[in-house]
């Protein structure tokens, strides 16, 4: 246990969660009283104050906060510069989920003012798995995730895919729960405590039989919410059937959040042993990025093709979780920024694909041919995929490069080489894609025209993944590298 | 006497026994929220045994957060199936497949 805490510093910590969580409060209650009409309004509302939180929450990460001076509630939560960083990411992709929702459910007369009140709880429960260092604030964090992310699945309440989505990711979302859970249970009886720094404590005298079960089952648990192989089977489901906006927002911030979690659990947690977990984590990696890249190819819709391209991605991001190094956290954190932003920019062309009746097109017959009718439109899609297919010139590339970069510095040479010869699959059909709208006989059938914020956010987000990104990258380089320190110092 | 053991053994089976409940069961999809329900129920088992067993507070308070949360997603649970139903008319496992691939 940390010394003991005043309570005003650890509310003071907490004041990005305090300030999203009255604001949600407030926002339903306006929700309640003035009905769906607000709704535009309180999505306004609801972004500048996510951009309020990401401003409260960036001066940690800006001075590398790390020790126990960012613990709070008795080492119950931790605001330091790692969870910033996730933060800053998670924060920012809820806001870009709020700002393309109106345009996308006002033509199906389902914009409700809960929409924006929900994003914001879901926001602040993933806030919460990535500050969480015990295991009871990381189960609230993502149990208040979860169920508001439930309800989001299900929100175009008529359509028929939409419902199911919803009742897929509830059960098996509520299953990945119980794994976890149960894991946690064991870990508790095993090593006597629910805080990171206790359960770490009692593993440095050795493993028992008790504590390997509940490292496995915790593990599991965790490979559910960020979709790792063996436990993916319901992503193509849930972002097929969700709304599209929401789809982006469960690619984004649960994404990240998830990550965050699972970095804080197996590095400070299970850190000590983590000759324990490796092995676990090293087949998930290659399991993913192998499975990501085959499921990926007979795909005919393009939500379905951009969750296994998920799958493919997390699969990228463990390997840096394998090497259980300070760099190959920061190569996680490079990835994770970077899969951010090539996620949001897949998802707002999707969003931009609409017939003439502005009904979303989401197969491969309907946009072929498209660089000849919308060729802005096209190109955006183009440079998107090239860049998750991680073709050098664009910004994707630095992201596998960091990362196989710590693999082969900690000498994990044939995981390295493994995933470079498993990416090659995947460039297969994210060239398809490309393919398909550049060389094929034109469908004519996306004409729809989107709003001046979706331009803006393609706009921003194709600049950040073009050449020109590699300017960031010194930038980019020092936060992360920030953020892994925090992640790594132990107090 | 009966030791942590008989504990840790029984709240075993009982999570065995809701795992197979969401894969086996082809009937009825309120089956597989009871099923949830018996793998929070034997997470709750441990919980409270280890606690006793280890003599700290912990596990019970952790218990109960458990106990509060399985209330809410339970609540959550039945309200996306009851959109479902409506969309639908079935809420039998085997049709819920409108999405393959």
């Amino acid at each position: 246990m940390a010394p003991a805490m005043d309570f005003s510093q650890s509310l003071r910590l907490i004041a990005p969660e305090e300030l999203l969580s009255i604001a949600g409060l407030v926002l339903l209650l306006v929700a309640g009283w003035a009905g769906d009409k607000a709704s535009r309004a309180i999505s306004i509302a609801a972004v500048a104050v996510l951009v309020g939180a990401m401003a409260l929450v960036a001066p940690a990460l800006c001075n590398g906060a790390m020790g126990p001076e960012t613990s709070a509630f008795g080492s119950q939560f931790r605001a330091d510069a790692f969870a910033s960083f996730a933060k800053l990411l998670i924060y920012g992709s809820a806001a870009v989920g709020l700002i393309v929702a109106p345009s996308f459910f006002e033509k199906f007369r389902a914009m409700r003012a809960e929409y924006p009140v929900l994003i914001l709880f879901a926001a602040i429960g993933t806030g919460m798995m990535v500050s969480a260092t015990d295991f009871l604030t990381l189960y609230i964090g993502l149990e208040m995730n979860s169920l508001a992310s439930y309800v989001l699945a299900a929100f175009l309440r008529a359509d028929d895919r939409s419902a199911e989505a919803g009742l897929k990711y509830f059960v098996l979302g509520a299953l990945a729960s119980g794994i976890l859970l149960f894991g946690v249970s064991l870990t508790y009886g095993f090593t006597g405590s629910t805080g990171f720094e206790g359960v770490r404590a009692a593993m440095a005298g050795g493993l028992t039989t008790g504590m390997i079960f509940g490292i496995v089952f915790v593990l599991a648990g965790i490979a559910f919410k960020i979709a790792a192989v063996p436990f993916h089977m319901w992503t193509p489901d849930v972002y097929e059937g969700a709304p599209t906006p929401v789809t982006l927002f469960f690619a984004t911030a649960p994404k990240v959040g998830a990550m965050g979690m699972l970095m804080r659990v197996a590095l400070e947690a299970f850190g000590g042993q983590a000759g324990a977990w490796q092995q676990i984590v090293i087949f998930a990696a290659i399991a993913s990025i192998v499975i990501g890249a085959l499921g990926a190819i007979g795909q005919q819709n393009i939500k379905r093709l951009l969750a296994y391209s998920s799958i493919n991605n997390v699969g990228f991001i463990l390997i840096g979780l394998a090497v259980a190094t300070p760099q190959g956290a920061s190569a996680m954190l490079t990835y994770l920024a970077i899969y951010v932003a090539m996620t949001v920019a897949s998802f707002v062309v999707v969003l931009l694909l609409k017939d003439e009746d502005g009904n979303s097109v989401e197969s491969f017959a309907d946009i072929s041919g498209l660089s000849r009718t919308r060729p802005w439109l096209a190109l955006a899609m183009a440079s998107v995929m090239f860049s998750l297919a991680g073709i050098p010139p664009l910004f994707g590339f630095w992201g596998k490069f960091v990362v196989f970069q710590a693999a082969v510095a900690a000498g994990f040479v044939p995981l390295a080489a493994i995933g470079i010869a498993a990416s090659v699959i995947g460039a297969f059909y994210y060239l398809k894609v490309v393919k398909v709208m550049y060389f094929d006989e034109p469908a004519g059938k996306v004409v729809g025209k989107g709003e001046v914020a979706h331009a803006a956010l393609l706009v921003v987000t194709g600049l950040f993944l073009s050449p020109l990104g590699y300017l960031l990258t010194k930038w980019l380089g020092a936060m992360t590298d920030t953020a892994a320190a925090a992640l790594f110092h132990v107090a | 006497m009966i030791g942590i053991e008989h504990y840790v053994v029984v709240s075993s089976i009982l999570f065995v026994l809701g795992v197979l409940g969401i894969f086996l069961n082809r009937k009825n999809v309120i089956v597989i929220l009871m099923a949830i329900e018996l793998i929070l129920l034997a997470v709750n088992i441990n919980l409270v045994a280890f606690s006793s067993f280890l003599g700290d507070l912990t596990g019970q308070i952790f218990a109960m957060f458990v106990l509060t949360v399985a209330a809410g997603e339970a609540a959550v649970g039945l309200a996306i199936l009851v959109i479902y139903f409506r969309g639908r008319g079935t809420i039998a496992v085997d049709d819920v497949n409108r999405m393959k691939g």
